[in-house]
């Protein structure tokens, strides 16, 4: 047996493989038939072998003898079988395929029009560019055959082929096009469904067809064609609005239309829906029941993007939805409740989807739900939630999920709301105490993001606010616990940090005892329990712990002297933590005689500064950089220049160096692993004692509310009266409105408006809403102040800017300038070395008293030229120019930009955007040009001799044209200079009042002129081997002598 | 455009795919494999729609799926094709191997791959939908089927000499 494996083994190596086979058949042009029935003789001995490997190379040898040989024989069973295995088999990597071209070419053209369509078949399942590009023409006229079986399957074909050959989507369209009002409806549909997948990817491309869609749409009978068409219409609708409007009509009778099969479901949904709760055990109507449900769910999330308060009145429904036991509809519908909250209802929907946590079994729908309550409460700066306290109890809630991931979400929620909210803070606190008082039910699962990173919220709130702690001692001693050494160290250092912070307030709270005993032994606690983080292998940890192990012994030392130590020590962690906003750096006024923008030092020279970016950003990647170029650099020399960099890279403030992340480190140490990771008893109450239970909340917040609204009563009854007494009119206090609830709560919502400042900072959001108002109106003048300014200063400068230079025909033109930038394009020179490429040199001046800078530069690219942009930036993105301007001065940059075609001229739209700077103030502005890329632009002056230039004369492969200049009062070196400079001409030869030049464009094309004088008349006579270059030229050159 | 359409019985076992997207033969397995967990593990009457799996290609994609006794028929698709449409089209392809099979059932599949390609190849192009009438698909696919028994008869005669080849 082993013999026999060695010996199949030992044949597969003189086996042929696929290629082989195919090479041969291609050796074998005469005997082609021979060659290929010995082949078949040696896959039949093959597929005998044991051999798996064997035996399929075999099986892949035998499909293409099949797919080439017998459809060379013409019958149809062969060639569609072979097709069969082709298209399972073929992939585009497949490189068989390049061989098969002919062989599809010629099924294509086949008089049997099932063999076209087992082909075209076919190949929709392996179509490759090259196979795309060879073939696409066949496809062409089979879109137009006799049969519609081959003219659908060409059609729906084709579809395939623009994706691999973009090129062919052009000359194929108006076929395509015709194909939609084909006679047959199959055709038809092969059409739209081409031209729907065509349209999902570009719709805008597609707005001209809407007319012809909408005239199918209304007589078609295809369902199919229907559905597609309507699908085709949402997509387009938004890009053209005026479409909606028609498309009602048509939409409304086609739901009403009697004969359309949609109308079934659709008319069904209000009446199943009714049914299915009354009948549940009707299982056909169920079926269709709950794909309507799913349908309605999927449309309604649509609509509740545009119009939430139709969605909201089905509430009930939606959350009857979330009892379903289809998972599909359920996820809809957490979907649909996110937009549907308001002040009024979250409590009740978050209570329902807490009582979906408990059920849930999968833990994917569980942090599913888990997400959409934090992110249902957290929405738009908590702005339904109106008891805060019932949202801490619910965080707490959900930190008993087990095997959630979603814990750092948990924590960062607690911060965030014990931070803004600073009236929750003492129940936050007590709550959070708990919480860590019961640390070992969260342990359990330390993995990363696990429930754990509850914890490092809890202690850092206890810790920051521990004045609000009723035991500080007691929640000391939980966050001391030997245990912790268990968490992730992050969490570690948290709690090290915040146990010093609950020391201080210990300490202070024993202050004014006169028995010490207890703050003694509260430091003796410390020192006992700190030890242990000090030998943590978490680098924060261990930093934290000893320094505050040296701090609290001490201050032991000094307790035993009976030195008053708390107020020093709570000084450490003085001053209260503020909300910022992401902004807030932008509100702190910058020092004066602080500028900002102006250099310290002298500014480095361009080239400089353009060679020292890379390095101070990439410096990893310069040994890649340097190794191509030098490659004869040795090792030594290697390693001296490794010793330098890392030498700067120490000098260099900058450079960060890889440091390894605290979690790694904690995942390295030995020994981690070995610490008994402890499980969580499952006999232990999931409710643990003290916490609070959300649902109590739901019932008090409805008391508050009905007090409130009690005492409004009685407050409007009181003005009633009032009123009544005194005008005697009537005024009812209308049902419970969104606003009427008053939080029970205040947010501090942070927006960048508000200005906030860290640390000891001042608070603005206060609630007095009288100084707010007076800061908006200060503002508000402040800004017309500005804007006057401004206006003050466009006049000034307006008369010092506004200057055009024209050189060289090209003209940028400007908009009328609005401050005081004057940019010229001095030259546009084409590349002689890429034919594809013209440089742009601008110069700017600034011709203001103003600082001019981050100046940026963006043409809108046209599809024949386009701004060369560095690698990486997108279409649209600026180039950046790379200097600043001080007053008076100017500077030129230069751009470039590929042009594919130079035969035409073009124009190019483009901004400049900079900031002026002023003493007290800077604006963004504008400027809007034009580029003129004249086709002299892309003529290079080359010098030619007389001899080469009359063989190109006589070669006849130049066509000619000529024009006549009338008037022209000039002496006749001056005109040849002229054409010259502005047109970058050379002169030949010159004799008296007549002159050949010769001049070439960038992608090699021959210019020729021969330019006569008599008389003011100036005819010139042209010869070029592009005759619309010729023409935009001397075009050109009539209007440089028409200007003069 | 349709990704992909499988077949398959109630342990799994595939009876028939389609790729009409490029994978490689674990990636495909690997498919098959996920998508018979996701659609198997779901009750009977609840919707035939189901979002995510993570192979086939992101959150554009959805299966549309029915069971129809031993058979669950899979197809999955992208944003562009209609839930119902396919829904249909998943009935108007079992109707029709129905009708040409004549009571279809799963050894049908089995023993008759190829002329289950082959109704699927008129009506599912590379893709796309090619037609959704029944009556059409099945006058075709009868019409290549005559074409092919007149066929193997001749052939059958020219080759009696030698066995055939698979």
């Amino acid at each position: 047996m082993a013999l026999k494996i060695v010996k199949g083994s030992i044949d597969r190596m003189f086996d042929k493989n696929l290629q082989d086979l195919v090479r041969g058949i291609r050796n074998h042009k005469e005997d082609e038939a021979k060659y290929i029935s010995t082949c078949i003789d040696e896959i039949k001995q093959e597929l005998k072998q044991d051999n798996i490997a064997v035996k399929a190379n075999a099986v892949c040898k035998l499909t293409y003898v099949r797919s080439l040989t017998f459809s060379c024989n013409t019958l149809f069973c062969c060639t569609r079988i072979g097709y069969l295995a082709a298209s399972q088999c073929f992939h585009e990597s497949t490189d068989v395929i390049m061989l098969t071209t002919n062989q599809i070419r010629k099924d294509l053209s086949s008089p049997n029009q099932y063999d076209t369509g087992v082909a075209l078949t076919g190949l929709s399942c392996f179509v490759t560019p090259d196979l795309a590009r060879d073939l696409a023409n066949d496809i062409m006229t089979l879109m137009s055959h006799t049969k519609p079986y081959i003219r659908k399957k060409a059609v729906l074909i084709m579809y395939k082929v623009f994706l691999k050959y973009p090129e062919s989507l052009r000359p194929a369209f108006p076929r395509l096009k015709e194909k939609l009002e084909d006679p047959d409806p199959g055709v038809q549909s092969a059409a739209v469904n081409v031209i729907c997948e065509l349209a999902r990817r570009n719709p805008k491309n597609y707005l001209s067809l809407a007319p012809l869609f909408f005239k199918l749409m209304t007589s078609s009978t295809n369902n199919w064609v229907l559905i597609k068409i309507i699908k085709l219409f949402g997509a387009l609708t938004p890009l053209e609005p005026r479409l909606g409007k028609k498309l009602i009509e048509p939409l409304t009778n086609l739901i009403h239309s009697s004969d359309s099969e949609l109308i079934v479901p659709l008319s069904c949904i209000a009446v199943l829906i009714s049914l299915s709760s009354g009948m549940p055990n009707h299982s056909a109507s169920h079926v269709v029941c709950v794909i309507v449900k799913y349908l309605g769910l999927l449309a309604m999330s649509k609509i509740l993007k545009t119009h939430p308060k139709s969605v909201q009145s089905h509430k009930d429904l939606i959350l009857q939805c979330l009892d379903d036991k289809d998972e599909s509809i359920r996820l809809r519908a957490l979907d649909l409740l996110y937009g549907m909250v308001s002040k009024k209802n979250l409590m009740e929907i978050v209570k329902k989807l807490m009582l979906h946590v408990d059920k849930a079994e999968g833990t994917t729908y569980r942090d599913e739900l888990l997400t959409k309550i934090i992110d249902i409460c957290s929405q738009s700066n908590y702005q339904y939630i109106t008891n805060f306290e019932w949202y801490i109890s619910i965080l707490v809630e959900l930190t008993r999920l087990e095997g959630t991931r979603h814990g750092h979400l948990i924590a960062s929620q607690m911060l965030d709301v014990a931070i803004r909210v600073k009236a929750i803070r003492a129940f936050a606190v007590a709550q959070m105490a708990t919480l860590l008082d019961n640390a070992h039910l969260l342990t359990g699962n330390t993995q990363r993001n696990g429930i754990c990173e509850v914890l490092y919220a809890a202690a850092w709130i206890c810790g920051e606010f521990s004045e609000h702690l009723e035991n500080p001692l007691q929640t000391l001693e939980a966050m001391l616990r030997p245990k912790v050494a268990t968490l992730p160290g992050h969490i570690q250092a948290v709690y090290v940090q915040n146990a010093a912070k609950l020391f201080a307030t210990v300490l202070r709270s024993q202050e004014g005892n006169t028995d010490s005993t207890t703050a003694q032994e509260t430091s003796q606690l410390m020192i006992d329990r700190l030890p242990l983080f000090v030998q943590s292998a978490n680098l924060e940890v261990q930093e934290r712990a000893s320094c505050i192990l040296q701090l609290v012994k001490y201050i032991q030392k000094l307790q035993q002297k009976d030195v008053e130590v708390a107020e020093e020590v709570s000084a450490l962690f003085a001053g209260e933590l503020n909300p910022v906003a992401p902004k807030a750096q932008k509100k702190v006024p910058v020092p004066e005689g602080l500028d900002l923008d102006a250099w310290i030092n002298e500014p480095p020279s361009e080239s400089e500064s353009e060679d020292e970016k890379p390095k101070a950003i990439f410096t990893k990647e310069e040994p890649k950089h340097s190794r191509p170029r030098h490659t004869e650099v040795d090792e030594k020399e290697l390693a001296r220049r490794r010793e330098a960099r890392k030498q700067e890279q120490a000098n260099n403030p900058f450079y960060i160096k890889a440091s390894p992340s605290s979690q790694k480190v904690y995942q390295e140490t030995p020994g981690v692993e070995h610490i008994p990771v402890v499980q969580i008893d499952l006999s232990v109450p999931l409710k643990v004692p003290g916490l609070p239970m959300s649902d109590q909340y739901v019932k008090l917040e409805e008391e508050r509310r009905q007090k409130e609204r009690a005492e409004k009563k009685k407050k409007e009854k009181k003005k009633r009266k009032e009123k009544r007494s005194g005008r005697g009119k009537k005024h009812d206090s209308g049902p419970e409105s969104e606003e009427d609830i008053t939080p029970a709560h205040m947010v501090d919502i942070v927006t960048e408006e508000m200005p906030e400042v860290g640390r000891s900072g001042m608070n603005f959001t206060e609630k007095s809403s009288k100084h707010k108002k007076k800061k908006q109106k200060k503002e508000k003048e402040e800004k017309e102040k500005k804007k006057k300014k401004k206006h003050h200063h466009h006049h000034h400068h307006s008369d010092g800017g506004g200057e055009e230079s024209v050189q060289n025909g090209t003209v940028e033109e400007e908009e009328p300038l609005p401050v005081s930038l004057c940019a010229c394009v001095c030259d546009i020179q084409g590349n002689l070395q890429d034919g594809s490429q013209v440089v742009v040199s601008v110069i700017f001046e600034n011709k203001c008293n103003s600082f001019l800078k981050s100046m940026e530069f963006n043409v809108l690219d046209s599809l024949n030229s386009k701004l060369q942009r560095p690698e990486g930036a997108g279409p649209h993105d600026g180039l950046t120019v790379p200097f600043q301007l001080p007053p008076g001065v100017s500077n030129e940059a230069r751009f470039v930009f590929t042009v594919q075609s130079i035969v035409m001229p073009q124009k190019l739209k483009g901004t400049l955007t900079f900031i002026v700077k002023n003493e007290d103030s800077s604006t963004h502005e504008k400027l809007d040009f034009k580029l003129h890329f004249t086709c002299t632009s892309y003529l290079i002056t080359t010098p030619c001799y007389s001899d080469a230039f009359a063989k190109l004369l006589e070669s006849g492969d130049l066509k000619g044209s000529s024009v006549r200049l009338e008037g022209v009062n000039m002496p006749f070196h001056h005109l040849l200079a002229r054409i010259c400079f502005h047109h970058h001409f050379s002169v030949v030869e010159r004799i008296d009042s007549c002159a050949s030049m010769y001049s070439r464009s960038i992608q090699g094309h021959h210019v020729c002129l021969l330019v006569k004088t008599a008389d003011q008349t100036v005819s010139i006579d042209a010869k070029c081997d592009e005759p619309s270059l010729l023409g935009n030229v001397l075009d050109e050159i009539k209007q440089t002598f028409s200007q003069c | 455009m349709i990704k992909a359409i499988l077949i398959f019985n109630n342990h799994g076992k595939p009876r028939l795919s389609k790729f009409y997207e490029h994978y490689s033969e674990d990636t495909e397995q690997q498919i098959i494999r996920e998508t018979f967990h996701l659609v198997s593990k779901r009750d009977e009457n609840v919707c035939n729609f189901l979002e995510g799996g993570m192979l086939i290609g992101g959150s554009d994609n959805k299966l549309i799926y029915r069971h129809y006794a031993t058979l669950y028929f899979v197809f999955c698709v992208d944003s562009s094709e209609s839930e119902l449409g396919i829904l249909d089209l998943i009935q108007v392809f079992v109707e029709t191997l129905d009708k040409c099979f004549e009571n279809v059932c799963e050894l049908d599949l089995i023993f008759h791959v190829d002329k289950v390609h082959n109704i699927l190849a008129e009506m599912v192009m590379g893709g796309m939908v090619l037609e959704t009438n029944m009556n059409e698909i099945i006058t075709q696919v009868d019409a290549q089927n005559k074409m092919e028994k007149s066929e193997v008869r001749i052939f059958d005669h020219e080759n009696s000499q030698s066995p055939s080849y698979i």
